[in-house]
């Protein structure tokens, strides 16, 4: 028997969160989102859609909201695997499902997206140059080859999450994971992902700027 | 003369990152107490018997006592930026777990759900 839960950080996403919310139980049943105080209704509209709300009682960051939902989905003895899930509604459902799948029956304990295995993602020259750049960062840190370092969707084994730990509270944390993954050793695929930037998705984009933030908090943990 | 300087310039550097990496303890709670009082003696001092700076920083091939005092300022102003940096970083780490499990035990379930039997949920 395997369960699949899929963790969703949101912070104020009340406009989208419940029809993705819908969508994930309807193809997985379990759902947490971890709410990391968002001064809107979205903990009510994830609720509301069926998914296990846990609400942080002051602003963390992502990296935080990720592991708060891995300690969660850890509590239920028969998780088998995790998929994270951006609560933005910029990922597709059917490259969730077929990420489980490779999980399941491919013997793989780490599956994460990437926008540049295929043509579907359209991206801005600047934003491809800075995923390409951080991707060849993360090659260089961790040794792991990889096309595309800050993917939202992945699907962790519970193994794998076991052996892991995010401490990286604010947007350094995907590079921190990258590390984290690598360091386990466990068998690890990119799978191609549709990335749909839609004007919501892009409004709440980080801006390159950040990439500063990124770098500092990681060469001084 | 001045290599001595940059010698001690170098480890008052290293030493702040030393505290940088390492986390905070007892012992190194002590160690920042010790050079914050040898800090304040020499400060005291500098207002007193200023003729012995200039002397200090003569031998140390810098100049004016003055000099030197603010070099040092410069350095224990680093040490200072590193060690608070990393306290606040401690401080961050605890919060996040404290949070973290205040959230959890709070978690709000969907009603009526996954209720195909009653020990599928474990938590």
């Amino acid at each position: 028997m395997s369960r699949t839960w899929v963790v969703v950080p949101m912070y104020n996403e009340a406009a989208v969160v419940g029809g993705v919310v819908r969508d994930l139980v309807a193809e997985f049943g379990y759902v947490v989102c971890v709410d990391d105080g968002s001064s809107d209704h979205s903990a009510q509209a994830a609720l509301e859609a069926g998914a296990h709300v846990i609400i942080h009682p002051i602003n963390l960051g992502q990296g935080a909201s990720l592991q708060t939902g891995i300690d969660y989905a850890l509590l239920d003895p028969e998780m088998t695997e995790v998929l994270t899930f951006d609560a933005d509604g910029q990922h597709q459902i059917d490259d969730a499902r077929a990420m489980v799948g490779r999980v399941r029956n491919g013997n793989l304990a780490i599956v994460t997206g990437s926008r540049f295995l295929d043509e579907r993602t359209q991206l801005g020259f600047l934003k491809r140059v800075t995923l390409r750049t951080a991707a060849r960062v993360s090659r260089l840190t961790t040794g792991k080859s990889l096309t595309d370092a800050h993917n939202g969707l992945r699907v962790l084994r519970r193994d794998v999450l076991e052996r892991i730990r995010i401490t990286q509270n604010r947007m350094a944390h995907a590079s921190e994971l990258v590390d984290l993954l690598a360091d386990t050793g466990l068998p690890w695929e990119e799978h191609p992902t549709h990335i749909v930037y839609t004007d919501y998705s892009r409004s709440k984009g980080q801006s390159l700027l950040n990439g500063v933030n990124i770098l500092v908090d990681l060469l001084f943990k | 003369m001045t290599i001595i300087l940059q010698i001690a310039t170098v480890v008052v550097i290293s030493a702040a990152g030393f505290f940088l990496v390492r986390s905070s303890g007892a012992r190194h709670q002590a160690i920042r107490r010790v050079l914050l009082l040898l800090f304040v003696i020499a400060a005291a001092s500098s207002v007193f018997v200023p003729e012995l700076w200039g002397r200090a920083a003569t031998f140390l091939g810098i100049g004016r006592g003055t000099d030197l005092l603010l070099y040092l300022l410069v350095l224990v102003f680093l040490a200072f930026v590193a060690t608070t940096y990393r306290r606040f970083r401690h401080l961050e780490t605890q919060n996040t777990e404290l949070a973290r499990a205040l959230a959890i035990l709070q978690v709000k379930e969907p009603t009526g759900a996954h209720g195909t039997s009653g020990s599928t949920d474990a938590h």
